[in-house]
């Protein structure tokens, strides 16, 4: 390497890490895969209530808002950041879709579609404090969290906002276009596929890893930066967004107090899935997989009728297995 | 151009520090009597209850009073720090809803020290330091549940609950409460599964869901709060067993009130939040006068259902 640049250098790192990255992904794929299937094949065996339909549909159902705050959650990740205040942005956007519905009475699409952009004015803001301000995203989100949790809470006058008026709303989320399965779950995987097209066929996807793998490599051969961490936190704040309006239409209110600590369920569904939080890698399969993870595991112990406090230390447990297994496979490398 | 900056900045937050102080109500100053009200919430609609119930007897008796609380159940260190706060304001008299007592202990000493009385609202503080204390008797109201349940359902089959968490005084009356008439006086009704929701609708929703799933021969739910009561509707509106599955809920809101109105939830238990609020500051009043109050002022219980929830007895104490 004698004589090349510094420039030239990091760029070759970035190509090293980006094959490795691939690689390991795949890899952590097919295990995530692997661990799905046989929580599945444990649960049915240990309980004849779990593999029935209703009940898978009750666990896709049951991913689906959490599922898309990870689907969100994934872009930022990648490029080395984080979002901590994804829960809370999806409350104040079901809470403004409430407003802009039930308070202004402005139609139910104009209603969904802004509450949809008050998530992505949400995310833009973070981006703008993460790329601009250089604020660090781990502060930057932190504060966003509590201003749109505190918001929400103002806007609503601390009450829950009902749809009963408009019954269509409600329809989002548990209309079923094909029968038995409701639509948040076909929103969801629809979400999913988009998610990982963008990932992988389009220049926001390529500059999500360039960033986690190297920032400074990136910015010095010539791709604006600042303007494509902008894109990314705003995109996630669309997917926020959208994860409100599925949680107001399946409850068929917006309810001002919750979403926090959602965050963090959809940041341990993104891990599980194989991206790393030091950025760079990851993948949207990976995503979908861990938040389904997640849920299985919730609601077969559930069915178990293991005792709740139990059902939090097992989770816990898997997230550790999870990532290590991953780290374990990079240090191999 | 770095000094400009730190300008900005400053005069930024000098300016929004004063918009915030020109935005809340001053304490003291009027010198009338201040009584701090800290509950253990303000979000649900429960609390909102109490507190107008508390601002009426606080116009009634033309005293000044702040309504505060945490943001959830759990967060009982918020909470010490609130009352802290207000016994350093040096009130007349303090209203307070303990999420964990014993924690409380050593401050509620400190405003006995003052001669600050301290009234219990809500639940009960395992002290004599209260000089009275207005709440829901929750064991009893939820025995009144599970009698109502077992009338309902014919005295035998499988039933499960919702509470909301297991370590406040109100999660663990309620189940307790609730557990332990069915466990002595229906022994043909069996208590299949016991979860904890948070009050957290979407959480109770998936909760009930997966305990329907497990128990399918199900033939009652109780829902301990308002969230979980509601995550138990939700769930039996989406697995579509409506009319198999009896429901019973807690408290009311609107989304409780139409389910009972539409016959999803058979009835539910109705505490007089308004009632607790306006006792809670009205037996301070009386406190601070040196004039005599009941130790235990019992606000009631209802039983509510389709038939009455319209009368003159129970409208009032529901709330939206």
């Amino acid at each position: 390497m004698k004589g090349t640049t510094i420039v030239e250098k990091q760029i070759v790192q970035t190509h090293q890490k980006k094959k490795a990255a691939a690689g390991s992904g795949a890899k952590q794929k097919i295990l995530a895969f692997a661990s799905l299937i046989v929580l599945i094949v444990v649960f049915s065996l240990s309980s004849s209530n779990f593999f029935v339909f209703d009940n898978l549909v009750g666990i896709m159902l049951s991913t689906a808002v959490i599922g898309v705050l990870a689907l969100g959650s994934t872009f930022v990740i990648i490029t080395g950041g984080i979002d901590l205040s994804v829960g809370t942005v999806m409350t104040f956007s079901s809470v403004m879709a409430g407003v802009i519905i039930n308070f202004w009475h402005v139609s139910l699409p104009l209603g969904v579609i802004g509450g949809i952009l008050a998530g992505a004015l949400c995310g833009l803001t973070s981006g703008l404090m993460v790329a601009k301000m250089k604020i660090p995203p781990f502060i930057a989100t932190l504060a966003m969290m509590m201003i749109t949790k505190g918001l929400s809470l103002v806007i609503s006058g601390t009450k829950p906002i009902y749809f009963n008026d408009y019954p269509n709303f409600a329809k989002i989320s548990m209309g079923k276009l094909i029968p038995g399965i409701p639509n948040a779950i076909l929103i969801f995987l629809g979400l999913g596929v988009i998610a990982s097209i963008i990932l992988t066929k389009t220049l926001i996807g390529r500059y999500t890893f360039a960033l986690g793998s190297n920032e400074e490599a990136t910015r010095l051969s010539g791709v604006n930066t600042v303007r494509w961490k902008i894109v990314i936190y705003t995109m996630t704040g669309v997917f926020s967004g959208i994860a409100g309006i599925l949680m107001a239409s399946r409850l068929n209110s917006a309810q001002p107090a919750l979403g926090s600590g959602y965050e963090l369920d959809a940041i341990a569904a993104v891990v599980i899935g194989g991206t790393s939080l030091s950025g760079g890698a990851g993948s949207i399969l990976g995503t979908v997989i861990g938040a389904l993870i997640m849920s299985v595991l919730t609601n077969g112990l559930r069915i178990l009728s293991v005792a709740p406090e139990w059902q939090t230390v097992i989770v816990g447990f898997v997230i550790i297995l999870a990532v290590y297994a991953d780290i374990l496979r990079r240090r191999k490398r | 151009m770095k000094r400009k900056q730190w300008f900005i900045l400053l005069a930024m937050m000098l300016s929004l520090t004063t918009v915030l102080g020109a935005c809340s109500s001053g304490d003291k100053g009027d010198g009338k009597t201040y009584i701090p009200v800290i509950s253990k919430g303000f979000q649900h609609q429960f609390w909102q209850a109490v507190k107008s119930g508390a601002e009426k007897a606080a116009k009634e008796f033309d005293v000044n009073i702040t309504f505060e609380g945490p943001e959830t159940e759990s967060q009982v260190d918020k909470q010490i720090e609130m009352l802290q706060t207000a016994l350093d304001k040096k009130p007349s008299a303090i209203a307070f809803a303990a999420l964990d007592s014993k924690a409380a202990l050593p401050l509620l000493e400190k405003a006995k020290a003052n001669n600050i009385p301290v009234i219990g609202f809500d639940s009960g503080v395992d002290s004599d330091i209260p000089v009275a204390t207005a709440a829901t008797d929750n064991v009893k109201a939820a025995a009144l549940a599970a009698d109502k349940m077992a009338e309902i359902i014919g005295g035998s089959g499988e039933v499960a609950l919702i509470v909301h968490d297991q370590t406040s005084r109100t999660g663990i009356d309620r189940r307790d409460g609730f557990k332990n008439q069915i466990e002595s006086k229906y022994p043909d009704i069996k208590i299949v599964d016991i979860q904890y929701g948070g009050g957290d609708q979407l959480k109770s929703t998936d909760l009930a869901k997966a305990i329907m799933q497990a128990h399918p021969n199900l033939k009652g739910f109780f829902g301990a709060n308002e969230g979980s009561a509601i995550g138990v509707v939700n769930a039996v509106n989406e697995l579509k067993k409506n009319g198999q599955i009896t429901i019973i809920g807690y408290d009311s809101g609107k989304q409780q009130t139409d389910a009972v109105r539409s016959g999803t939830m058979a009835g539910a238990i109705t505490q007089d939040p308004i009632g607790i609020g306006y006792w809670s500051v009205k037996a301070a009043v009386m406190a601070i006068k040196g004039e005599a109050v009941d130790k235990n002022i019992d606000t009631g219980f209802h039983w509510y259902d389709k038939n009455n929830i319209d009368s003159d007895e129970i409208k009032p104490l529901l709330y939206d």
